[in-house]
């Protein structure tokens, strides 16, 4: 049986320090979509979605019901689009966007990933008529996400597809200029992307997935920031260590439990369990303000990276230990927009890009959602992605970049976009030119750390 | 080992201000309903009323989703917060 405490410790965290299920995500492979007709290809895809996702939102409100959890996103992820719409006779993948939007809200899932393309060494004809179609699918869709990988530690840097990159994150933007860019929050620039991710934007079902599979994220920042706080300012940092990893085993455990018991129910197999801690726009629920409580004046300042990094292997130390597999992105966001104790410290001038950067080298995932002045050009975004893409192979790590040239915006503006995307206030980017070295194009060899056989 | 070893206990908290009535309004609904109490333990933490119930679903004659239903009406009445839950989450987070 169970002690009073541990029973009132598992109700706070739920009634009062946001512990949730950030999402379960269904994996479903549309390899078998594939037809030259690209509206049969679409009607595949619509009824392969709409049959095993049918019952994935019931399945998740029965377990909230249930268990008490919240389970705050229920999405799906699918095969690349470039994979599945190549053997298409298609001028543009449109309507594959259009049919993944309409299949999505069809199931009640509010995102779902994978018009996606992995271009980190070429791209193929079908890459390139998936990258080109992203502007205009982010903006006339609403529940699509885009991803493209242009990087991997094993590949190098495909700096033809990021200079590509620059260019197609500035038409996203223009083309949803009268909801802040909003297209480009839906939109992710990877590199060493995982295939199991569960989190949006970056989802996607990867090619070695099985057919179908439940992958889920848990949350819980408000949890840990919580408990850092009643340890008092007199831990030592070897003692917050292993107070968080405590903690993050307890909020595994409740997505190890969650997922299991999902995929048992969809009668599909249990996939992941991703081990990240991801803030919302919520009071209290802010990776910021975990820092903070770890004794930083404000999150940015020096000691910032070190901070996150004891943080971030806490949270994985922790997490392994709960959950029987492990993957997709596993580690701490640093999502500006989402988090209200980063958007307070950009605010202050505490936060920088430049310490963003230097953040994203040990935790995951990148510069995810940060608005930039709406004047920055293609080569400025680019560049910014070939620095994150080279930390992330160089450091055989995942990096990514999800960044908003807001139209129209300057520094100190807001872009709003409501709900989990949150508000951000626009950055200022270095303003010298990156142009002569983007548009040199080509690839960065795989670094030597990739030869490891 | 699967996460449904599904055991039909669930673990009611009632949390607020004490009042007459907490215990007789809570085991009421359980006995109107064929739920056994295992455990029961009460105490004030930090000025607030607690009380944790385990109760036995196996001859009930609701489903979990009615029992929440009515226990969330009882709290309203009685002004406290009242929340039932599979044992599972407990077990799953406390015991390894």
């Amino acid at each position: 049986m169970f002690t009073l405490q541990e029973i009132m410790e598992t109700v706070t965290m739920i009634q009062e320090e946001h512990l949730d299920i950030r999402t379960i995500t269904m994996g479903i492979s549309l390899r078998d979509c594939a037809d030259a007709d690209p509206k049969a290809a679409c009607r595949k895809i619509y009824d392969k979605i709409t049959r095993l996702a049918d019952r994935l939102v019931t399945v998740g409100e029965e377990l909230e019901r249930e268990y008490g959890v919240p389970i705050v996103n229920k999405r799906i992820s699918v095969t690349p689009i470039s994979l599945v719409a190549e053997a298409a006779r298609a001028e543009d993948y449109f309507d594959f966007a259009l049919t993944l939007d309409r299949a999505a809200a069809a199931v009640g899932v509010n995102f779902i990933g994978g018009f996606s393309a992995l271009v980190h060494k070429g791209l193929t004809p079908g890459d390139a008529c998936l990258l080109a179609s992203i502007p205009r699918a982010l903006a006339e869709t609403e529940r699509v996400c885009a991803s493209v990988n242009v990087a991997t530690t094993k590949a190098g840097i495909n700096m033809d597809a990021v200079g590509r990159m620059g260019e197609i994150i500035k038409q996203t933007a223009e083309l949803t200029a009268d909801r802040d860019g909003l297209g480009c929050a839906k939109l992710v620039v990877f590199a060493n992307v995982p295939e199991d991710n569960p989190f949006m934007a970056g989802a996607f079902h990867g090619v070695g997935e099985p057919e179908c599979v439940i992958n889920t994220g848990v949350s819980g920042p408000g949890v840990v920031k919580r408990a850092v706080e009643k340890a008092g300012p007199a831990a030592d940092l070897g003692t917050l260590a292993e107070i968080i990893k405590k903690t993050a085993f307890k909020i595994t455990r409740m997505g190890e439990l969650i997922g299991r018991e999902a995929a048992s129910r969809l009668q599909v197999p249990f996939g992941i369990v991703d081990l990240s801690l991801a803030p919302t726009p919520a009071v209290g629920d802010s990776v910021a303000e975990i820092l903070e409580a770890m004794g930083l004046e404000r999150c940015g300042a020096h000691g910032t990276t070190a901070a996150l990094a004891l943080l971030n292997d806490a949270v994985k130390k922790g997490g392994a230990m709960a959950s029987s597999y492990v993957g997709g992105l596993s580690g701490a966001f640093i999502p500006v927009s989402e988090d209200a104790g980063m958007i307070r410290a950009v605010e202050k001038g505490a936060l920088t890009l430049e310490k963003l950067e230097a953040l994203t080298c040990v935790c995951s995932v990148g510069l995810d959602m940060i608005a930039v002045p709406g004047n920055t050009s293609a080569e400025t975004i680019a560049a910014i992605i070939a620095d994150e893409a080279a930390i992330g192979v160089v450091n055989q790590k995942t990096t990514a970049v999800r960044i908003i040239p807001a139209p129209g915006k300057k520094i100190g503006d807001y872009v709003e976009f409501g709900g989990l995307l949150g508000r951000a206030p626009v950055m200022p980017v270095n303003t010298f030119s990156a142009g002569s070295f983007i548009h040199r194009g080509g690839r960065i060899p795989a670094p030597i750390q990739s030869l490891r056989n | 080992m699967s996460a449904a070893s599904r055991g039909n206990r669930v673990i009611v908290s009632v949390l607020g201000q004490d009042r007459v009535g907490i215990i007789a309004g809570v085991s009421g609904i359980l006995a109107e309903n064929n739920i056994n109490i295992l455990d029961i333990s009460q105490t004030t933490m930090q000025g607030i009323f607690t009380m944790i119930l385990i109760a036995d679903m196996e001859q009930s004659r609701i489903n979990l989703d009615t029992l929440q239903e009515k226990m969330q009406e009882l709290g309203k009445t009685l002004g406290l917060k009242i929340v039932v839950q599979h044992e599972d989450v407990f077990r799953f987070m406390h015991r390894i």
